[in-house]
């Protein structure tokens, strides 16, 4: 198993992705997640100081559009989706103090 | 912070505001860095076609990528890029290579759970912006990214805390922003507002945004600490939010700033920390404590590419810049031949009055005198579309003595709403230059009118002198019908004066 990563360093990471895991899958993860790691460790154990950091997979850059309006989707449509509406939102649960 | 009441301020030096404790004699000075975020005056959101418009019914302006739906692709706006790069050369920044990060986070204001922005690698770096009393605040960086829907708290008490639930409206999200982070260069409540009023500014010049504080499109977080007067290490610091107007800027700045020299000096530690403003009770109150970094767990947007405009296209933002505000009050300070800190210059160049005066100045115009005018006669509708060479003809009938400054405040109101040149309206208006034996008869016959006030005033005490004076000028004004100019008036008396003594 992985020194790099602990059991509660998963736990937390799980928490803030709002993800139950049980004892068994925080122990499944931490030896999973520890093994991704020690990859990224061996990459950073080599001498890369003249390879500029990769942004992106593709070789491109300046993928825009124009600032042009297009259709919007129908308001009846998208709040049918949702699990409690009111007054043309979409109603949520209280929220205690966990804004960004 | 009862003590809060103990401490005096008083501003030093002009532009540094400051706290002296009385119980320990030490004083304190504020040090201050906003944060703004501003809304882009685009006809699209961030990275849909979205509309990115203010006030629409909720929830009309979402498609599939600003609802986050599964399976939708975010498309860069090419006009973000424009106004992020005019506001950030604007602003002195350098553009740079930049990449779009998720910042992560679970709040039903983002349906993706996690907002689109820039982290560590920003299009616009190091920048600065100067205030109109001269002051350099740096810029550290301004960034591309996107806004957040707007949460609606109901029942309970209608605040966040006891809220039995929330609505949300998603038009917003996704609507483009440039955070423009300053460098922590503020050490006076006013100077901050002075901040706000300059990046508008320049907002509205470059077209970049309509930065509306009321509709919120101009946001403002302060990040606020105290140190010792001296000191050279910047204190622990409170960021502020909820600054809802440049009024509430100011004061919360001051109350925050006097509350942590009260913890200091007991004392205590000032803990980081988000703290929100109420206006209503004069105070900041604790927020959420400010999450550590790492929590959001920033990586880069795997679906969108690096972002790097080419040498051409910020040469050709920089070929469309207009001529900035501080470049105005250069301007115009020097063709008056005045400082561009005085007011009347800031004053000019606010009001969009400035080609009106240099105008003016260029058409002969004395650049005090038609400063003075712009300052405080010409808050007027229509005073941009005044004729600059009856403007100046104005001026210099009053330089000559052909009309007193009151007249000419009236001439120039006319000028404005009937367009006609200032010596037909002096005409009309019965306003003639009064020569100096018309004006030393007058002033004769009111002398031999009232002896008894005339020996006082020659043989009085200043207080008493001072007094008769604003008698004498006062009966020649009434005499004339307002027209004496005040100080041929004053002028007068004094030659009469010396003369019985």
């Amino acid at each position: 198993m992985s020194d790099r990563l602990t059991r509660d360093d998963v736990a937390k990471v799980a928490h803030l992705a709002r993800l139950e895991l049980t004892d068994a899958e925080l122990d499944t993860y931490t030896e999973q997640l520890g093994a991704v790691l020690d990859h990224a460790a061996d990459v950073a154990a080599l001498d890369l100081a003249d390879v500029p950091p990769t942004a992106h997979p593709l070789p491109l850059v300046n993928v825009l559009r124009d600032d042009v309006v297009a259709a919007c989707l129908d308001r009846e449509e998208v709040l049918a989706q949702a699990p409690a509406v009111e007054d043309g939102r979409f109603r949520v649960p209280a929220i205690l103090g966990e804004e960004p | 912070m009862t003590a809060v009441g103990n401490l005096t301020h008083e501003p030093v030096e002009g532009d540094r505001f400051t706290i002296t404790s009385e119980g320990t004699g030490d004083t304190w000075e504020i040090v201050v860095g906003l944060e703004v975020h501003c809304e882009l005056a685009t006809a699209t959101k961030l990275f849909c076609g979205c509309p990115n418009h203010f006030g629409a019914e909720p929830n009309t302006n979402v498609c599939p990528v600003c609802l986050g739906l599964p399976g939708s692709l975010p498309v860069l706006n090419q006009n973000v890029v424009e106004l992020a790069m005019r506001l950030g050369r604007a602003l002195h920044c350098t553009v740079e290579p930049s990449v779009f990060a998720r910042k992560n986070y679970f709040y039903p204001d983002m349906p993706k759970d996690y907002q689109v922005s820039q982290y560590d690698q920003p299009i616009n770096v190091d920048g600065w912006l100067d205030l109109p009393d001269g002051t350099r605040v740096g810029i550290e960086r301004a960034h591309i990214e996107e806004d957040t829907g707007k949460n609606t708290h109901a029942g309970g008490s209608g605040r966040i805390h006891g809220a039995d639930y929330s609505l949300v409206d998603y038009n917003r999200a996704g609507v483009p922003l440039v955070e423009i982070v300053g460098r922590p260069h503020i050490r006076h409540p006013e100077q901050a507002k002075a901040y706000i009023d300059e990046l508008r500014a320049i907002l509205l010049a470059t077209g970049a945004s309509d930065a509306k504080m009321e509709e919120g499109s101009l946001r403002v977080d302060a990040n606020v600490s105290v140190r010792r007067v001296g000191d050279a290490t910047l204190g622990t610091r409170c960021e502020i939010k909820n600054l809802n107007s440049l009024r509430s800027l100011g004061r919360a700045i001051e109350y925050e700033a006097r509350r942590q020299v009260d913890l200091l000096e007991s004392g205590e530690r000032v803990h980081q920390e988000t703290r929100h403003w109420d206006e209503a009770a004069g105070r900041t109150r604790p927020g959420r404590s400010k999450e550590e970094a790492e929590d959001y767990r920033y990586f880069q947007e795997p679906d969108l590419v690096p972002l790097e405009p080419s040498a051409e296209w910020v040469a050709a933002v920089d070929a469309a810049l207009p001529v900035l505000p501080a470049e105005r009050r250069a301007r115009l300070a020097e063709a008056a031949g005045v400082d561009p800190t005085e007011t009347a210059v800031v004053v000019a160049v606010q009001r969009d009055l400035d080609s009106l005066a240099l105008a003016a100045i260029g058409a002969g115009g004395d650049g005090r005198r038609v400063l003075t005018h712009v300052e405080h006669n010409l808050a007027v509708e229509g005073a941009e579309s005044l004729d600059p060479a009856h403007f100046a003809q104005l001026v210099t009938m009053e330089v000559a003595g052909q009309l007193t400054a009151t007249q000419a405040k009236a001439v120039l109101t006319d000028m404005v709403a009937t367009g006609k040149a200032p010596d037909a309206i002096a005409a009309e208006r019965g306003f003639e230059a009064m020569d100096t034996s018309q004006l030393e008869g007058i002033i004769d016959g009111i002398i031999a009118e009232s002896p008894q006030e005339w020996a006082e005033f020659c043989g009085g005490d200043d207080k008493r002198r001072g007094k008769l004076q604003g008698f004498f000028v006062g009966k020649v004004m009434k005499a004339t019908k307002g027209q004496a100019d005040g100080k041929a008036v004053n002028a007068v008396l004094e030659a009469r004066r010396a003369a019985a003594g």
